[in-house]
């Protein structure tokens, strides 16, 4: 792949055969008496786009080289004219199935935002990954699995894939297939399927940092050295308000299995989606008025939980926020009733971390930001987006001093995860000290026993006010080994062994 | 509809030829269907194209055999495609023996069972009313399929990975072969639904869309026909539902079968012509295929300047104010079009 890299592909657009079929229908119309009609201006108006599309495929197979991002990163950009035709075009490809529409756009727009954001910064000021440029292309989800493949399908093809980061549970399941077939990692940071945690069964799916068993973990970790140990979570009582979907039950057991361990009373509740009204539910836990309450929210019934809280006489700073329930989009509609309430999160907000004031002085500085709204620089979801920047580069510079300093095959950036180990002196390094803690992936353990912290809602911003707590994965990993190998069964995957890490296909 | 000329033309033209122009159009399309389209298309048309529209054209087929020619409103039709796909996937996984096709057909009398539960209403209560009753199949099943994790085989998040496509000993894998398997359960099960409106039970639906009270006193089984109604549409919908999950999206979720995708089908209906089953086809091609070319076309021109957010609202905008257009200027939809269409196409192809 490295002598012969594969030429940009002619586009993958639908062929101008399509365009003409679909003004084949219409233009018999004209000789019909409803020619001047809508359906007559319609077959007008395709016959536009028909000679605009024209003139797009004469000037689009330039535009085909990875990079309708010339407009952010000039420098992502390839030399200019016919340059898509030189072999030599060292370019390292991330096809971006991003949501900036739709009811989980605020999350899409923070998150892919500090991604590309991150990899603008390697291109800037780094020339790229060892020379290697990254580029990008965004597709459209709205969240919805089937627009989430239409992306897939359309951007599979390109050259040198480093690796698929959708941001969507559901997106994530229908390409677990998919990418295992074509061998380029999926990675699904702090979300996704738990027992793709066993490297051994899901050989190209890491949810990185944080899956949603040890989320469970940490924050039950978290209310006992509140408390002063774990033996003093004995006798005490935990209400866990889940929403009402898969996602919002996945944990249920977890719980379950800590309650036991530990000695609390715990009681799950529902909240039915999309929980925007909770009067029941609120009253329900004043009465049994526990010692904490664990919020496993999602969208609207995050604000909805904490004003509702308020309106009971609930303390808000007894209420622990689950992974998606911790950004400003879930605490700023709440207003007054927020403050005080606390949330896990992998990654501290703020923009005092190097590698931010880095990103506002290269990117923002010179107007080639993503973010829209530059108050949401260092956001919770900006800087998730930057941390899973940094983790996707730091896989392929791993995997660059592996196979070489060229752009790379979804396979070698596989390896380069399974092998993304960055201790707290390498994450100082990256100028993300305090950001994230740090990640220890290995081909066994996709997750990477990703720290998780703490932080307050003060009416304002979060404010970190724990250490970076550590969740119980011994306790966790029989429980995914056991769901994964199932998975293996029933789908007749052979279990890899240490030996099938290092086979890789350029 | 048919203009004296052409029918003077037919006429003078003889059985043979009508049959050979009737039958004409029909098998060029079936040929180009099944001969040519898998060898041309690539494997983006297919999975994101092809797929969605066949899947989503059966389920419109079965939704309008309800809607458009029952006259009975159901805002259901995603709940029904997910009891189809749930039951199919339950068959596979806790009856391994049964066939696959088999299985699809199971799931979709499980669809068929519970569209007669959510059906009854129907004998009492008639437009908005109904579709609000239907609206209750919409969050019930939903609501089941979250609550009781052995529909999705206590998977953990929920979210099941559908098993390969077999049948007749083959397997299903390759974007072409599930095209090719789609196709012929689309094309089937069409046929019925067409064959089915020219029967006495096909008749008597649109007796009762027409006029229910004057179909009671013509003798119509009015109570019979509806939930007969309810039972085919469901059955059909819920094999839509089955290829949805094992031959195109291949997993399977609650979330996939949502109130969107209901008013997805049920828009494609209205689009395509009610009571039509060409109707079904285009108008799930106008729904499926134009906002990608839309917003491809958008992102192609304006994807430098605009992030895809911007193009896709503005996608959104245009296929708003294109509906808006299409239930004004052409109410019948899409197939009263194409009638239109048919014997200017027929002139031009025949006469030269």
């Amino acid at each position: 792949m490295n002598e012969a890299l594969p030429l940009p592909r002619t586009p993958s657009h639908p062929s101008p055969t399509f365009f003409l079929l679909f003004l084949f229908t219409f233009i018999p119309m004209h000789t019909h008496s409803l020619s001047r009609s809508f359906i007559g201006r319609l077959g007008s108006a395709s016959l536009a786009s028909l000679l605009l599309l024209g003139g797009l495929t004469g000037c689009g197979s330039q535009k085909q080289a990875g990079d309708s991002t010339t407009g952010s990163t000039p420098t992502a950009a390839a030399p200019a004219g016919g340059s898509n035709l030189d072999v030599n075009l060292k370019e390292q490809f991330f096809p971006l199935q991003s949501y900036r529409v739709g009811p989980y756009a605020a999350g899409g727009t923070g998150f892919f935002g500090g991604f590309i954001d991150y990899l603008n910064l390697i291109n800037i000021r780094d020339g790229g990954v060892n020379g290697v440029k990254l580029t990008w292309d965004e597709g459209e989800t709205q969240y919805e699995v089937e627009k989430g493949i239409e992306v897939y399908e359309r951007l599979k093809d390109r050259p040198n894939i480093a690796a698929w980061n959708p941001l969507s549970v559901g997106i994530a399941y229908a390409m677990i297939d998919k990418v295992t077939q074509r061998r380029t990692p999926l990675i699904t940071i702090n979300h996704g399927r738990t027992d793709s945690t066993d490297g051994r069964v899901f050989p190209y799916v890491f949810p990185l940092l944080l899956n949603p068993y040890s989320e469970t973990s940490g924050i039950i970790n978290y209310l006992g050295t509140r408390e002063g140990g774990q033996d003093k979570l004995k006798g005490k009582s935990i209400v866990v308000l889940y929403h009402g979907s898969p996602y919002g039950k996945e944990t249920i057991p977890i719980y379950e299995l800590l309650a036991k361990k530990y000695g609390f009373k715990v009681q799950q509740i529902e909240v039915p989606h999309p929980g925007n009204e909770q009067q029941a539910q609120w009253l329900t836990i004043k009465r049994i008025n526990p010692d904490y309450v664990v919020l496993r929210g999602w969208g609207v019934m995050n604000p909805v939980a904490l004003r509702t809280a308020q309106k009971v006489g609930f303390k808000a700073d007894r209420i622990i926020g689950n992974v998606w329930s911790n950004s400003e989009e879930d605490v700023r509609p709440a207003g007054e009733a927020a403050k005080g309430y606390i949330a896990i999160t992998t990654q501290a907000s703020g923009k005092q971390y190097p590698v931010l004031q880095e990103i506002i002085k290269t990117v923002y500085d010179k107007g080639k930001g993503n973010l829209a709204d530059k108050n949401r620089i260092g956001s919770v979801y900006h800087n998730l987006g930057i941390v899973n920047g940094i983790l996707n580069v730091e896989a392929v510079r791993i995997a660059q001093e592996k196979f070489g300093k060229r752009p790379l095959s979804g396979d070698e950036v596989r390896w380069g995860f399974e092998h993304l180990q960055l201790d707290p002196a390498r994450v100082e390094k990256l100028g993300a000290k305090d950001l994230f803690h740090s990640i220890n992936v290995t081909w066994k353990n996709h997750e990477g026993d990703g720290r998780v912290t703490f932080q307050q809602w003060d009416g304002n911003k979060w404010n970190v006010i724990s250490k970076w707590i550590a969740p119980d994965w011994a306790l966790l990993r029989p429980i995914i080994e056991a769901s994964a190998k199932k998975f293996a069964q029933e789908n007749n995957i052979q279990l890899r062994t240490e030996a099938d890490v290092d086979k890789v296909v350029k | 509809m048919t203009s004296l000329s052409t029918v003077r033309q037919q006429v003078l033209a003889g059985i043979d030829s009508h049959l050979v122009r009737r039958l004409a159009g029909p098998l060029l399309i079936l040929l180009a269907a099944y001969g040519i389209v898998p060898l041309v298309a690539d494997q983006y048309v297919i999975e994101s194209l092809l797929l969605p529209f066949l899947s989503l054209s059966l389920a419109a087929v079965g939704l309008n055999l309800l809607t458009g020619s029952a006259g009975q409103l159901s805002l259901g039709t995603a709940a029904f495609m997910a009891v189809g796909a749930y039951g199919a996937y339950n068959v596979v996984l806790r009856l391994p023996w049964v066939p696959m096709l088999l299985a699809f057909v199971l799931g979709g009398i499980a669809a068929a069972a519970i569209g007669i539960v959510f059906g009854l209403p129907s004998l009492r209560l008639r437009g908005f009313y109904l579709a609000v009753s239907t609206l209750a199949a919409q969050f019930f099943v939903q609501w089941v399929f979250t609550k009781f994790s052995w529909f999705s085989n206590d998977n953990t998040s929920g979210v099941i990975t559908a098993p390969q496509l077999r049948a007749f000993g083959l397997v299903f894998s390759e974007p072409t072969a599930r095209y090719l398997f789609c196709l012929t359960v689309v094309m089937l099960l069409g046929l019925a639904a067409e064959r089915l409106l020219a029967t006495t039970t096909g008749k008597h639906f649109i007796a009762i869309r027409d006029n229910e009270l004057a179909a009671r006193i013509i003798g119509v089984p009015v109570l019979k026909t509806k939930i007969t109604a309810f039972a085919l549409s469901s059955f059909i919908i819920g094999v839509a539902g089955a290829l949805w999950a094992f031959a195109y999206i291949r997993t399977v979720e609650p979330h996939g079968f949502n109130l969107d995708r209901s008013f997805q089908i049920l828009f494609i209906i209205i689009i395509g012509g009610l009571g039509s089953i060409r109707g079904s086809f285009l108008g799930a091609a106008f729904i499926v295929v134009l906002p990608l070319v839309l917003s491809r076309l958008g992102s192609a021109i304006f994807g430098g300047i605009f992030d895809s957010g911007v193009v896709e609202m503005c996608q959104r905008m245009i296929i708003g104010v294109l509906i808006i257009l299409f239930l004004i200027l052409e109410p019948d939809g899409l197939a009263a079009v194409g009638r239109r269409l048919g014997p200017t196409l027929r002139r031009l192809l025949w006469r030269q």
